[in-house]
């Protein structure tokens, strides 16, 4: 059991800069991969994951290379290693599974011929026993009839179909060690959760080491057996996964858990200041250096080592880890409760709203009407009220950025008023909406990268608002662009800088800048964290609420993130397939009975605690169409009672704790049969 | 699928039709017409209505437009000008020698670029990429005038290995024509050969960068396996337009080329009946540079349309 797959020495990888300096972006990297162990590397964007995992298949990316130290595996140098030597090592002894299945498989080849192809090259398998061997891989993988899945090509199957093949794919050498690479971001909770119980199926079945690379502690939580955590590029901590995720003792591995939002403590996490070094600009002392609350002046100028602590079986590159081991963390420390003030005073009234993406034909382009019985989005009944954060939670597909645009007065609704303010009607049209409700209601988008444009400055993209509402300009036009980025912690400092020129977060505080510049009634958050790291996520989380505390502020924020969700909103409106399933304030929508589909969900959280372990009560199918008639949630509802699911339309009810769920099942039955399990 | 490309091919004919108008309604507006430019000095009274006559210049204009149109739908562009000649046999040979230079460029220059764009980028920043882009990139910036007749300059004067300019009959065979398109077909495929490598090699080093090569190497798949099944079907695929648009370049007579080498081509037509003012010449000229261009890249599209299974089965959902 104790024999290592693989050994890594002192392993440094950099790159040249333009300046002629050599900058090290792996910096003295040394550990070992045991036989049959599940090792997790977490660390934030930037840190080095990616790197590391490939440097164990002997691949180094274009632009990089080795500077000193080896990856060792059955005592030979991967890293010294002739290209056809590496090719009977990489898909037979060490197997990759990537981070986006969809963008790593080849697009004009048949899944069956890219599974074939590992076989061909790893075994000595004949074409019929290849051919039963595809079958069996995709049935190991869980993939429904194998046969006509081997026919496809990858952009006819889903991201969680995607990501299957790739672990089918990475299984047919017989890999000794399998490297994963961020395997489940950008999945849906349940198709995430999915994903790993059948990697920890498989690490059981087969005894395969496997390396995890993830951000995501919660994933890391559920597989590893050991935590490697990286900070700029180094080795920080390492060590049992339940001593690092209960009582971590290095400083930002503490910082880190305390910015997670967890589903049982509601309130705002934590967050961290600051952000992780550029690599190169740390040139003395602890990198961690200027975020790190324990800090002292010994770790300005000098650079802890990595210890092992025999008696924690951990290693720390700390000069103060001592004061965290016996930190005991009192409860009240993560929940900093939100704190709004809510107006009994509906700002924005959404009632009957249907929403299509079909075509209009030319009749009906005639008369102004969308004639589709199946519409995207139906029957949506919502109210807000000032002050109040309403989130919409579900996976993608169900509907949740098609409702905002429609608020937005981007896409046309098909039936249904939006109210804004009791009685002002919004038109359906932008077009023909005054312009002081389109100044009232702003919209911050998923991806900054894409909703910035790259050749305006900080100060061109916070003064356009202030310009065309406000009619500023010169002098007055500055001094609000500075007060603006100043409410966002971006000082003056920032206004000659182009968005490449920001980290991620930066990025995101100056679309929050751009739309708070309006001074909007409601802001529209469109999965504004989804892109950032948790530590960061933290920090914009916290602004938005300070902001909110600031102007009274209106939110209706989108998530597929049930904690972040509850860490911010004050009311949750549950969406299945563009239809309600069930709303209400946020801690009883939390808290049972709740919604089948709502159970679906929260039973698929990943908890960054190993003893918590997801529930998973129904299948993660896609489904590419609402049902026509009938419950939306039909296809994959654990608990259907039948026909009259498929055939009426659930009522609403009212349960005991006032959120109401359109359910066919009685909310006490519902309360019974979810207290049993 | 075949809904889409029927729709193709009627969306081509829409174009051509609209061509067809644009040209004719230009000759209309211009001030004279066929018959004073024929007649010259004598365009006055029964010499220019009786050339009006013979013309059918003398019926309004709709009407000889469809009667045109009638025409060239049954392939008959009527009579030049210049000569009195059927445009049909004015154009015949030259279709003929456009087509036997084009194709020859074509075998030589599109094998060569694919070659060169893929060593460029498989041995990116080595030393066959160096040298074979420094080249590429040089023959791209000079003029085709000058490099023709440097080329002239150089083998045919200085060294005398083969004739200067093309001294054949317009009606010449083949076999007449081959030693004779030697230079024309260096200097043609010196440039474009070069835009095509420079265009193969960006999109070779995109998909060697895409995840799912990485993922390939990662899987152990050898090196030219991996160029061959995983690379070069994506990489070229999107190179299927511009080796279109090349060609339909091609067809369409290269002017500047095959006026400095004197060659009998489309190209020189054009410049020659432009100046003659032959403007029934003109017109079908415009016609047929038109179907090739339409159908050119109609086929391109279609042929994409097949080779990548992404947008075939989106045909086919559809
Ligand atoms: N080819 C390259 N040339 C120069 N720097 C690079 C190159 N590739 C990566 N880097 C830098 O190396 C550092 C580590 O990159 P790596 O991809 O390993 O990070 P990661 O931890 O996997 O991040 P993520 O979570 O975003 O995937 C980053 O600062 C990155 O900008
Ligand atoms: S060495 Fe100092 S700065 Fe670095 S993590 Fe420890 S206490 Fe913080
Ligand atoms: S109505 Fe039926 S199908 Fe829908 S959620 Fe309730 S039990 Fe499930
Ligand atoms: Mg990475």
């Amino acid at each position: 059991m104790d024999s290592a797959v693989q050994t890594i020495n002192n392993l440094t990888i950099g790159f040249t800069s333009q300046k002629g300096e050599r900058i090290s972006i792996l910096k003295n990297i040394s550990t070992t991969i045991k036989k049959g162990e599940t090792v997790g590397i977490v660390g934030e964007s930037g840190s080095g994951k990616s790197t590391l995992a490939l440097a164990m298949m002997g691949y180094v990316k274009h632009g990089l290379y080795t500077i000193s130290g080896e990856c060792i595996f059955h005592s030979n140098n991967l890293l010294g290693m002739q290209n056809k030597e590496l090719e009977n090592i990489r898909g037979r002894k060490i197997a990759m599974i990537p981070q986006n299945a969809g963008q790593s498989l080849t697009p004009n080849l048949k899944i069956g011929y890219q599974i074939d192809e590992a076989l061909r090259l790893h075994t000595d398998l004949k074409k019929e026993d290849r051919d039963k061997k595809i079958s069996e891989l995709l049935n190991k993988v869980r993939l429904p009839s194998p046969e006509i899945m081997a026919q496809r090509y990858p952009h006819e199957l889903s991201g969680g179909q995607q990501q299957r093949v790739a672990v089918a794919m990475a299984l047919a050498g017989n890999p000794e060690l399998l490297l994963l690479d961020e395997p489940t971001t950008g999945l849906d909770v349940t198709t995430q959760a999915h994903v790993l119980e059948l990697l920890n199926f498989i690490a059981k079945d087969t005894g395969t080491s496997m390396v995890y690379v993830s951000h995501d502690l919660g994933a890391i939580a559920q597989v590893s057996d050991r935590v490697i955590v990286m900070y700029s590029g180094e080795i920080v901590l390492d060590g049992p996964v339940r001593s690092i995720l209960k009582n971590p003792i290095h400083p930002y591995t503490f910082g880190l858990l305390k910015s997670i939002p967890k589903l049982t403590s509601p309130g705002l996490p934590d967050s961290m200041s600051g952000s992780q070094p550029q690599p190169g600009t740390v040139k003395l002392g602890c990198s961690f250096y200027e975020r790190c609350n324990l800090a002292e002046d010994k770790c300005k100028t000098n650079s802890p080592d990595l210890e092992f602590i025999e008696n924690l079986n951990t290693s720390v590159r700390c000069f103060k880890y001592e004061d965290l081991i016996d930190f005991k963390e009192t409860k009240s420390d993560n929940v900093k409760s939100t704190n709004n003030n809510i107006l009994d005073n509906e700002i924005l009234d959404i009632s009957k709203v249907s929403i299509s993406y079909a075509k209009q034909k030319f009749l009906e382009q005639l008369f102004n009407k969308i004639d589709d019985t199946n519409p995207t989005v139906q029957d949506i009944n919502i109210n807000i009220n000032k002050g109040e954060t309403l989130a919409l939670v579900g996976e993608s597909g169900s509907g949740k950025s098609t409702i905002l645009k429609s608020i937005a007065g981007l896409l046309k609704t098909k039936d249904g008023i939006i109210k804004f303010d009791k009685d002002k009607v919004l038109s359906n049209d932008l077009k023909t909406r005054d312009p002081g409700f389109l100044r009232a209601i702003q919209l911050i988008f998923q991806n900054p990268d894409e909703s910035l444009n790259p050749n305006h400055t900080v100060e061109e993209i916070v003064s356009q608002p202030l310009r065309l509402y406000f009619g500023l300009k010169g002098d007055e036009l500055k001094q609000k662009i500075i007060e603006v980025l100043e409410k966002v912690r971006l000082g003056e400092f920032y206004l000659t800088r182009y968005p490449r020129q920001l980290s991620g977060g930066e990025k995101q505080r100056v679309a929050v800048a751009r739309a708070f510049a309006a001074k909007p009634d409601i802001i529209l958050c469109d999965e504004v964290t989804s892109a950032l790291d948790v530590s960061v996520q933290a920090a914009v989380l916290n602004l938005l609420q300070e902001l909110k505390e600031d102007f009274g502020t209106t939110y209706i924020f989108v998530s597929h993130d049930l904690a972040v969700v509850r860490a911010i909103s004050d009311r949750v409106a549950v969406l299945y397939q563009g239809r309600l399933c069930e709303i209400g304030p946020s801690k009883n929508v939390y808290q049972l009975p709740s919604h089948p589909y709502t159970e679906v969900l929260l039973g698929a959280v990943l908890e960054p605690d190993p003893d918590v372990k997801p529930k998973l009560v129904a299948e993660d199918i896609v489904e590419e169409k609402p049902p026509e008639q009938g419950c939306s949630f039909q296809g994959r509802c654990p608990r259907i009672l039948g026909d009259i699911c498929k055939n009426v339309v659930p009522p609403w009810q009212i349960g005991e704790n006032g959120n109401s769920i359109r359910c066919h099942i009685k909310v006490e039955d519902l309360k019974k049969q979810q207290n049993v399990n | 699928m075949l809904l889409l490309v029927l729709k193709r091919i009627l969306l081509g004919f829409i174009t051509l039709f609209i061509v067809s108008l644009i040209t004719f309604s230009g000759v209309e507006v211009l001030p004279g017409d066929a018959c004073t430019t024929y007649l010259e000095r004598e365009a006055y009274g029964a010499a220019l209505e009786a050339c009006y006559e013979r013309l059918g210049l003398n019926t309004p204009a709709h009407e000889r437009y469809i009667s045109w149109a009638a025409g060239v739908l049954q392939g008959d562009f009527g009579y030049s000008l210049s000569g009195e000649m059927r445009i049909n046999d004015v154009l015949g040979p030259r279709v003929k020698n456009s087509m036997v230079l084009a194709s020859a460029s074509i075998l030589i220059g599109i094998p060569i670029a694919l070659l060169l764009g893929i060593i460029t980028a498989l041995w990116r920043d080595k030393l066959p990429d160096i040298i074979i882009s420094t080249v590429t990139i040089f023959s791209m910036t000079i003029p085709e005038f000058i490099s023709a007749t440097l080329l002239i300059l150089i083998v045919a004067i200085w060294l005398e290995w083969l004739p200067g300019i093309v001294i054949v009959p317009t009606g010449a065979s083949i076999s007449e024509l081959l030693p004779n398109i030697i230079l024309p077909v260096i200097a043609i495929s010196m440039i474009m050969t070069a835009h095509m490598a420079r265009m193969v090699r960006s999109s070779v080093i995109q998909v060697m960068a895409s995840d799912y090569v990485q993922m390939a190497i990662l899987k152990g798949v050898p090196y030219w396996k991996m160029v061959f099944k995983h690379v070069l079907p994506n990489a070229l695929l999107p190179a299927i337009n511009v080796v279109a648009l090349t060609i339909a370049w091609l067809l369409g007579g290269v002017v500047v080329t095959e006026v400095v080498f004197n060659y009998p081509g489309l190209g020189r037509l054009v410049i020659e009946s432009i100046s003659n003012r032959d403007l029934p010449v003109v017109q079908a000229l415009a016609i047929i540079l038109a179907s090739i261009y339409v159908s050119i890249n109609l086929i391109a599209d279609l042929m994409t349309l097949m080779l990548n299974p992404r947008l075939k089965s989106l045909q086919i959902k559809k």
